[in-house]
Parts: structure tokens; sequence; C-alpha cells
């Protein structure tokens, strides 16, 4: 008599596990002109709705455009230990390069890692539109192997 | 295989006779249904624990998505209920099944009243009866705050208010039961602990009272 209950009950406690994955939404962050090959650091907001709970945090990517015009944007969170990082960042001693300042962890223009962390910085899902780049997802480097 | 596996635990700790005393045993003629129709006013203290135990499973499912604080409370009931599968059925069985546990346990009080079973030598169940039901309404009591919507608010300040109209020690009860002052953030955590530890923790308590003793006597006989 308690199983058609209990079965009701796991379902709704699975739930979570049945939604589907949602992806992330274009953001609308710079207009293509201003990014050149040098990083430039945009700052832009994201509706999360965490179940009951809904939220604009704000993210950071670094822009640049590849030596062949095309536009790429790189996560600013280090891959040693999550720290923020910059671009020149300590320009007398790594110039040039994606700085942390917690480690001296350092990685290219392109987010290759040179020391310190283990992996190349994330890159967000980029789309160029009418004049404007819109970020998306994060997701593993694929500029540099 | 199931099989194998208990005689493989029996050989090892002789559980037989353990569920033997727990489970098997005689159902006299007089509170049988399939013998005497009427014997169904005897099914009503089953039927309370059956429902009990459908208000312990639902409520332990329902704490997977609901948060005891003034800000949340309503917003995760409000997303478990609309936007979680199956969200409607499970708080729907804690909800109704909150009422139908009073209804059953009250249908039982009056049986036993009425078939004087509360006599001599069951006078020690009747009273720990009496401290399963008080224990249900505090039950039904701290989670009717839960919600925290306008009827559950107003609803325990006017019962923490009837609680304060005690005589003497009134203005204590309500400090314990409101944890601050106004209504509000101090009283919905207790509230909540009360619900989800304390109180279920005495009514188990209470119940295996209930049913050893119900065992140890007997059921009382015939009218």
């Amino acid at each position: 008599m308690v199983s058609m209950p209990l079965l009701w009950s796991i379902r709704f406690a699975v739930d979570p596990l049945l939604q589907p994955k949602q992806s992330a939404d274009w953001v609308k962050v710079i207009e293509e002109k201003d990014v050149s090959e040098t990083p430039v650091s945009v700052k832009f907001k994201v509706h999360v709705v965490d179940g009951w709970y809904e939220h604009d945090p704000e993210l950071e990517a670094w822009i640049a455009k590849d030596e062949d015009g095309k536009v790429y944007a790189l996560s600013p969170t280090c891959k040693h230990l999550g720290c923020r990082v910059e671009w020149n960042g300590d320009p007398n001693r790594f110039p040039e390069l994606f700085f942390c300042p917690c480690h001296e962890a350092r990685y290219t223009k392109k987010g290759k890692n040179l020391a310190v962390a283990p992996e190349p910085l994330d890159q967000y899902e980029v789309k160029v539109d009418n004049g404007w780049v819109y970020l998306g997802g994060v997701h593993p480097n694929r500029l540099v192997k | 295989m199931l099989k194998a596996i208990y005689n493989w635990i029996d050989e090892r700790i002789d559980i037989t006779p353990i569920w033997r005393d727990v489970a098997d045993h005689e159902v006299p003629e007089h509170v049988n249904p399939a013998h005497h129709f009427s014997a169904f006013v005897y099914c009503f203290g089953g039927l309370t624990f059956f429902i009990t135990v459908i208000q312990i499973l639902s409520g332990m499912f329902l704490t997977m998505y609901y948060v005891p604080d003034i800000n949340n409370a309503y917003a995760s009931v409000d997303y478990l209920q609309h936007k979680v599968a199956f969200g409607s059925i499970v708080r729907g069985m804690h909800h109704w099944g909150a009422s139908l546990v009073i209804v059953m346990m009250f249908l039982h009080t009056l049986r036993v009243f009425f078939t004087g079973s509360y006599k001599s030598p069951r006078e020690m169940n009747w009273l720990v009866g009496i401290g399963i039901f008080a224990i249900m309404l505090g039950l039904g009591f701290t989670g009717y705050l839960l919600p925290w919507d306008n009827k559950a608010y107003f609803a325990t300040k006017v019962g923490i208010q009837i609680a304060a109209s005690v005589p003497f020690i009134g203005e204590y009860i309500q400090t314990f039961l409101q944890g601050g002052e106004p209504v509000g953030a101090q009283t919905i955590t207790r509230f909540f602990a009360l619900h989800v530890f304390f109180l279920p923790a005495a009514l188990l308590a209470l119940l295996g009272a209930h049913f050893f003793l119900i065992r140890k006597q007997g059921i009382s006989g015939p009218l």
C-alpha cells in the first residue's frame, strides 16, 4: 500500500536528474570594432534560474581577435586554483601574457598554460552578429594544444 | 536467491523468532471485518498508523526542496508544488494526510471509548494514546506554519496567542514557541525543528509503547 506513494515520491526526488540541461543564453557584450588583437576585459551579467532562486551574477571575459581577425573570448578563471588572471598583469617580468597574482601562473594570448597551471584557460562560446559580439557558455580551450 | 540470503543471515543470528514475535500473531474473529463487516471500526488504529507512515515518507521527500526561512520558504514550496514532477502529489499527500490522520485518530479514539477498551487493564495504553493525540496536534500546528503564506502566518499568530492565554506560564510558552519578537525568522526555524525532528521522535517512541502494550495485553474481547 505504501509502494505507490513511495514511487511518486521517488519520481519527485529524482526530478533534477530528468531535467534537460540548460544551455547558456547569448549575452551581447561588446561591439566587434572595439575588439583588437590585445585582449580587453568585458564584464557582463547572466541570468541564472537556480530553482526558486533567480539572480544575475556578473561574469568577465577577456576578448581578442586572432591573427585571422576571428573573435575569441577567454575565461579569467585561472586553471591552477581559480584566481582571476589579468592580461599583462605583470608587465615587467611577464609582458604580453595572462598573469595570475596568486601563484604566478602564466598563459599566452590564446590561453595556453606556460607555467604553474595544468590546463589552458577556458573559452567562451562566441557569436558575432550585426557588428556585436555575443558570449555563451564556457568550454575547455580549443584554440591551443 | 532471497531465500538463500535470508537463510544465510538466519543461520548466524537466528532472526526467525524475532520477526515472528513482531509480525505473526492471531487476529481475533470479532475484530476481523472478513467475519463481521461491522468490525471495520477496529481498523481505524491501523489506518492511523498507515497514514502516519505516508506522512513520514512524504515529509522526508518534501525536505529535499523545502527551506525553513522567511525569504525562501514560500518560494521553495511554490517551486516544489508547480515545477517539480509529482510535486503537487507529494505535497498533496502530506497536506491531505495531515487532516486524515487526525480524522482516523479521532475515529480510533471513539471506537476505543465506545467499546470500553480503555478499561482495566488497558488504562496505561489509553494514556499513551492521549500522548500520541497531543503530539499529532502539535505536528499539525507546527507544520501549518511552514508554507509561510498568509493563512499559515496568521493561523500561527492566533495559535500562539491562544497558548499565551494559559494562566501564569502563558507568556513563557509564547516566547518558547515564537523564539523572538515578532512571529518571524526565529519562529519558522523552531517550528521546522519541532515538526521534523522533536515531535516525530516523540511520536515514534509513543507509537512503539502503544504497539508494545497492545501486543502485551492483547486486543480487548468482544462486547
